[in-house]
């Protein structure tokens, strides 16, 4: 059960490291109640200081969450160059709002702080992979790959 | 075997996204089927700068720069240029006034006009080749300190080339390596500051993923005159290709013992760990930093004790931003003096910025310290695209101010920023024309930053919200009379009071364009915003003249507020049902609809 994260010294200073790991390999890309007392029980801290540790970083959820994660830049240089159209389209493609997941599990919308990305703005990240220049055209060709791909599995 | 030609291709994290890694696979394959695998070699680099022409490559020795390359275009460049010798001119860079062909690199101004330091290697090497990096002088200047410098002389000669840190508050670099250096204890540590969060600044992740030996070299060298034998880079989670790009440099740094224990068999012994972050801004502060590293909730805590003498583990610890220590190695090999002779006198060397917004040639830029907001924004940036007019650069991220047209000729360097009410951050560019709103463009910030505040201390978690609900209701036409001395009352005392950069700096957006732009304050307290950016303060009309009924207007609302007959024109917008998006003004072919102030 340790396996995926024995490489990391059972030390606090590679918590996040082991939370990170730990949220990768759950297919609903959260960290289960179960996981967080793994980590804790792995590194010898209260359960409470995980949670709290967990909760303090935006990138770990507590809440299950779709297959993939769209962060979409919500920074002045997109917002700028037409971000909250972007996502106005985004939300109406994919039938949610921020936060939520769609109803067939494939996608959680989220926003983010600058994804460095700012040359090529309004920008986004599914998962680890970046897109910028976006339009509404290419967010549907973009969408439509990532669900085939998923299809092709 | 050398090779006839080189073709350097931007595997930087923009042109990955705008699928260079296709470009490369078709050239690839071209390449081979015409034979001439043997003579053009590929290689991917790092960020090349413009972002927003890709993906871009570069052909060496010919110096062809090709944008906007698609995988269709592969065997017209390989046919045409490679085997025939003739530049495919449609696909070349071609300056805008001149539309002339830009057959050397220097001859496009967004070039020419740059001196390259820090950047020198992005965009030339293979990032992942340790050795095209050894080849550009790589670990020389590491080699130089442990084989002739004792730590002292190398603090020093950092001292004295002037070189201030890049990560925000450009402190003297040398006099902090002293610090660290002098402090009691055996045990120390070199953290790079890679947590880049600014919004609009993306120079440190182009320089980890486009040359990351050249940083590791850089805390190499530090930890030597430290005395430190352990160092962390800390990484936002942001950047995944960064991270991958530094795992593997680290790899290669380690084999061939430039890394690790008893580096050149000189006795000394330095190793770097990668730790990611998770999503927290106030995590690039650097006592939060060190709390992130030690595993805990990433917030800040008072100064004194300074990281220096109390830092990671309780230990003395070096922090430096990515960009700092990139400069390093190039102030060893070339000394102090050479360092001083590019920029200004309190602020000597280059500066990397990242150019964003409503400019031409988005993307980064190297220039030396001293060069004008004019020079960077007009001649190496383009100017403003659809030849609208300048408003203001805002410099210094959710930290800095901006700055409007009449300042234009300000030579940029630590304190002329400061004196302007702005600040040299870690230098993101953001550029804004007259359809942006200053009003606007400050909710956008302290929205950012009263989102990303710790909670930890009560200036910042209740003023930042309370500014922010002034601004939301001032850019919904609901502001109050007294909401401009209120936003100026506020934003003084958290600048005074809070803990941490973050709250000390966070009203400053709020600040600098009250100062440059209190009418567009006033004007949107009674109901106008002249960027007509501020929804709640605009409606949308079609101008009956010029309407044409072609209908398409009606069929793309999204909310079905257009009504009319096709051929049978005036249109018309429904005022109550407009949600104001847009979308008709867009789309309308005969330019018929305008905005007009709500009132
Ligand atoms: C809220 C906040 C965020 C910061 N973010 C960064 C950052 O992303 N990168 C960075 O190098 N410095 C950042 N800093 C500055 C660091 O605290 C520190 O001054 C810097 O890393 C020192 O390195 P330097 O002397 O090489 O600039 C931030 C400071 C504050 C207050
Ligand atoms: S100023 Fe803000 S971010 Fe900094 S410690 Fe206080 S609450 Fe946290």
């Amino acid at each position: 059960m340790n396996r995926l994260i024995e490489k990391y010294a059972p030390t606090r200073e590679n918590l996040l490291d082991i939370l990170h790991a730990l949220q990768d390999d759950n297919p609903h890309n959260y960290l289960t109640t179960a996981a967080l007392r793994q980590a804790a029980d792995y590194v010898g801290i209260p359960l409470s200081e995980v949670m709290s540790t967990a909760t303090f970083y935006s990138m770990f959820s507590l809440k299950p969450r779709g297959r993939h994660i769209i962060r979409i830049c919500e920074s002045p240089p997109c917002l700028l160059l037409g971000a909250e159209s972007v996502l106005t389209a985004l939300q109406e493609m994919l039938e949610v709002q921020v936060g939520e997941t769609t109803t067939d599990g494939a996608f959680t919308l989220e926003t983010t702080s600058c994804l460095g990305a700012c040359g090529v703005a309004p920008a986004m990240m599914i998962d680890d992979q970046l897109y910028g220049n976006l339009s509404r055209e290419r967010l549907a060709e973009i969408i439509d790959r990532v669900r085939s791909s998923d299809e092709a599995r | 075997m050398r090779t006839r030609l080189d073709v350097l291709i931007c595997a930087g994290a923009a042109c990955l996204s705008a699928h260079s890694a296709a470009v490369r696979d078709a050239l690839a394959r071209e390449i081979e089927a015409h034979g001439l695998s043997d003579e053009v070699r590929i290689v991917e680099t790092g960020c090349m700068g413009p972002c927003e022409l890709g993906p871009v490559m570069l052909v060496y020795p010919d110096g062809a720069f090709y944008i906007h390359v698609t995988p269709e275009d592969a065997a017209e460049i390989v046919e045409e240029h490679f085997l025939k010798g003739r530049p495919v001119e449609r696909l070349l860079w071609t300056t805008p006034e001149a539309r002339r062909i830009a057959e050397q690199r220097k001859q496009v101004p967004f070039f020419a006009k740059q001196r390259k330091v820090v950047l020198k290697n992005c965009g030339l090497i293979d990032p992942e080749n340790i050795e095209e990096y050894i080849a550009t002088d790589g670990y020389a200047a590491l080699g130089k300190v442990l084989t002739e410098m004792t730590p002292t002389a190398v603090a020093e000669t950092i001292a004295a080339s002037g070189l201030r840190g890049r990560g925000g508050a450009g402190f003297p670099t040398g006099k902090k390596w002293g610090f660290v250096a002098g402090a009691p204890g055996p045990e120390k540590y070199v953290v790079c500051n890679a947590d880049e969060g600014d919004p609009g600044a993306f120079m440190d992740r182009a320089l980890l993923e486009g040359d990351p030996h050249a940083v590791l070299e850089g805390m190499a060298i530090a930890a030597y005159a430290v005395g430190a034998n352990h160092g962390y880079i800390y990484v936002r989670a942001e950047y995944p290709l960064a991270i991958n790009r530094v795992e593997a440099a680290l790899a290669a740094a380690h084999r061939m013992g430039l890394l690790g224990n008893n580096i050149m068999e000189t006795g000394f012994s330095f190793d770097i760990e990668v730790r990611m972050g998770a999503g927290a801004f106030v995590c690039g502060e650097e006592t939060a930093l060190i709390a992130s590293l030690e595993g805990h909730r990433g917030q800040p805590r008072p100064r004194p004790p300074y990281p220096a003498v109390e830092g990671l583990f309780g230990k003395p610890t070096l922090i430096n931003n990515v960009e700092t220590f990139g400069n390093v190695r190039h102030i060893i090999l070339n000394g102090a003096d050479w360092f001083r002779s590019i920029g200004t006198e309190s602020s000597p060397g280059t500066k990397v910025f990242a150019l964003s917004g409503k400019v031409v040639n988005t993307g980064l830029v190297e220039v030396p310290m001293g060069t004008t907001l004019r020079e960077l924004i007009f001649e190496i940036g383009g100017g403003i695209p659809d030849g609208k007019e300048f408003k203001a650069v805002q410099t210094g991220g959710p930290s800095g101010g901006c700055i409007p047209a009449e300042y234009l000729d300000t030579p940029i360097d630590y304190e002329s920023l400061q004196e302007l009410g702005s600040i040299m951050g870690s230098g993101g560019m953001i550029v804004m024309d007259a359809d942006n709103c200053m009003v606007n463009l400050a909710r956008f910030f302290l929205e950012f930053t009263a989102n990303e505040s710790c909670g930890k201390c009560i200036p910042c978690r209740v003023g930042l919200p309370a500014m922010l609900e002034i601004l939301q209701r001032i850019t919904r036409g609901d502001g109050r009379a007294d909401d401009i001395d209120k936003l100026e009352r506020l934003g003084k005392t958290i600048k005074t009071a809070s803990l941490c950069g973050l709250g000390q700096t966070a009203p400053n957006p709020v600040l600098s364009t009250l100062r440059y732009f209190r009418d567009e304050y006033e004007e949107h307290l009674v109901g106008r915003c002249r960027a007509k950016e501020c929804t709640a303060l605009i409606r949308y009309w079609i101008d009956p003249e010029a309407c044409r009924g072609c209908d398409q207007c009606r069929r793309a609302c999204p909310v079905g507020a257009i009504a009319g007959t096709p051929g049978n024109p005036p249109y018309a917008i429904d005022a109550e049902a407009c949600v104001r998006c847009g979308t008709c003004r867009e789309v309308c072919p005969f330019g018929a609809v305008e905005i007009l102030d709500r009132r």
